[in-house]
């Protein structure tokens, strides 16, 4: 089997994390833009972040033969620190349209405050502007009716729920996010919130439709093996192969995918010219020996 | 023709109508309208709308290109990067004095492709002078290939880095496991203090009980003293852990009475060095 893991915060994991994640069988990773867990307070902070999601974390993911696709935005806690937020605001058209960018997020509420309210709608104007899909991050706290409140205000700007996938659900947020036509993502955590015996349920109950599975591991305790766990889970527990496949790889695809940047290809078939700039994983680079398995060198620092 | 008309000529020949419709519209607007804004989004989109097919280049091409810069070297370019380096070009030449500061905010701003692309645009730019420190910048860079956008078939780390630049260029470039033989100038710059910098890797590989690449001897071989021949003597019994073979070829290349010396420790190389049947560009693929 091989996942994709749409939501992932790279930034914050070591080599062995993408090491195990690529002996899991995951071969693409979305990772968004977050908060670092120490608030940024110059926009040059923010740059450089930005920065290395679209650069540096990429050629990482890639010596691993893992792909790597990020998305682009202010995230709602930030967006309570007006002045940073709006200089934020200025240089995220910039990032927004790099390669690999698949959507604007992960964007939403967190306290569901004014400001937060005030940039949530900024970046769906942006996220239409630049023709983008749009990743929202549900706040934790007060979830239920924050979830809501977000789908309205996307629909209040416009926006094709085709276009957003909603995420952090639970089973008080599934059906009506699924009603409503969006993309409903599941983040599997190891001690809180949602576990994977959860989410077995969750999908012999609601189907594969629109249902996808991630782990969001950052710098908190969390699991960068989240999605391939819960995939065995669902086989032993007798969910079909067809409907983990979809939640664990193809419906994440289906969606990104929509964004012109994210296709099997990249990491089936990767093209030559990337293969001379970004991807070093297990393909033969052009002109030079191939690299036996478990000798790659990596980066000598 | 211009380095920046060349571009233009071959992406039009490469390039559907719409395609190149949108560059020339996206190269004026970028030079004419205020604020960076449409330069960025230019050269974000670039891949998006013009792919990132090889630029098909034949030997005629290569010729122009060596006439409009002195070892420009394009081959191996993508589209994408073609039209970034375009875009470059074009407002560099609306804004020559802003220019070094301009490309130093975009690559502060830029993702792998980008910057891959503006740093193989370096030997094109106007006011060469102030832009070392941003090359030297790109050689740090631990991405393979950002410090190859450098270091391989470009004429700029040659005709501008210092010797301690040029040096490291040259380490960093075994380091991480690049080629040598695409970087410009490798003979011509060749010098006593990297012939021992260059040692002394082989000594540390050798210590870790690892291989070295036969090129690093093309740049000890012809400042070789007795101190350094005893490494030769080393590499060429070490065979292949040594980097024997480019031993013997650069000894083979030097071919005074030392050398010859040295070579007979390894009679099967030197015959092969001696018969043609090695060359840099091989060794650095074998």
């Amino acid at each position: 089997m091989t996942y994709i893991d749409p939501h992932i915060h790279m930034f914050s994991r070591t080599t062995d994390d993408y090491q195990a994640m690529a002996e899991a069988g995951i071969v693409a990773v979305i990772e968004p833009s977050f908060w670092i867990g120490q608030p940024r307070s110059y926009v040059g902070s923010y740059i450089d972040y930005l920065s290395t999601i679209v650069g540096w974390e990429r050629f990482r993911a890639a010596q691993f033969g893992i792909r790597h696709y990020c998305t682009i935005g202010l995230n709602s806690k930030e967006a309570n620190n007006e002045a940073l937020a709006e200089e934020v605001m200025e240089i995220l058209p910039r990032f927004a349209v790099k390669e690999g960018v698949v959507a604007i997020g992960e964007i939403g509420y967190d306290e569901q405050s004014e400001l937060e309210d005030r940039y949530l709608r900024k970046q769906l104007e942006l996220a239409k502007e630049l023709d983008m899909l749009v990743q929202i991050h549900t706040p934790h706290r007060d979830k239920k009716s924050g979830t809501l409140r977000t789908m309205d205000v996307c629909e209040e700007h416009g926006l094709d729920p085709s276009k957003v996938v909603i995420d952090h659900n639970n089973e008080e947020t599934v059906q009506e996010v699924l009603d409503r036509g969006y993309w409903a993502a599941f983040t599997i955590y190891p001690k809180t919130k949602m576990g994977s015996e959860r989410m077995v349920e969750i999908v012999r109950h609601y189907g594969s439709e629109r249902i996808m599975v991630d782990s969001s591991a950052d710098w908190g305790v969390s699991d960068p093996l989240s999605v391939p766990k819960t995939a065995k889970l669902m086989e032993t527990r007798g969910i079909a192969k067809a409907d983990i496949e979809r939640v664990t790889y193809w419906n994440a695809l289906a969606a990104y995918g929509q964004s012109g940047q994210m296709s099997e290809d990249d990491w089936l078939n990767p093209p030559e010219v990337d293969q001379r700039t970004l991807y070093e994983g297990n393909s033969v680079l052009r002109g030079q020996a191939p690299k036996v398995k478990g000798e790659s060198e990596g980066v000598e620092n | 023709m211009t380095p920046k008309e060349l571009l233009r000529s071959w992406l039009e020949r490469q390039l559907d109508p719409a395609a190149l419709a949108w560059l020339d519209e996206a190269t004026e607007k970028a030079a004419k309208e205020a604020g960076d804004k449409p330069l960025y989004l230019a050269l974000g989109l670039a891949p998006r709308k013009l792919g990132k097919g090889d630029l098909t280049l034949g030997p005629e091409d290569l010729n122009d290109a060596r006439s409009a810069r002195a070892d420009w070297d394009p081959r191996g370019w993508s589209v994408d990067q073609a039209a970034r380096i375009l875009l470059l070009l074009a407002t560099g030449e609306r804004q020559p004095e802003r220019f070094p500061e301009l490309l130093d905010q975009l690559c502060r701003t830029g993702d792998l492709g980008e910057l891959v692309a503006f740093y193989r645009g370096l030997p094109l730019y106007s006011a060469q002078d102030k832009l070392v420190a941003r090359a030297q910048e790109g050689a740090r860079s631990n991405m393979r290939a950002l410090f190859e956008a450098v270091a391989h078939r470009n004429p700029f780390p040659k005709e501008k880095f210092s010797e301690d630049a040029w040096n490291h260029l040259v380490l960093k470039a075994l380091f991480v496991g690049s080629a040598l033989h695409p970087i410009q100038g490798l003979d011509a710059r060749a010098n006593r203090h990297l012939a021992r910098m260059m040692v002394d890797f082989a000594q540390e590989r050798w210590a870790a009980g690892r291989d070295v690449s036969p090129e690093l001897w093309r740049c000890v071989v012809p400042f070789a003293d007795a101190e350094l021949e005893k490494d030769l003597a080393r590499a060429l019994e070490l065979g292949e852990r040594g980097g024997a073979a480019g031993a013997a070829l650069a000894l083979s290349q030097r071919g005074d009475a030392a050398a010859e010396r040295l070579l007979e420790r390894a009679p099967d190389l030197a015959g092969k060095a001696r018969r043609g049947a090695l060359s840099w560009d091989a060794l650095a693929t074998a």
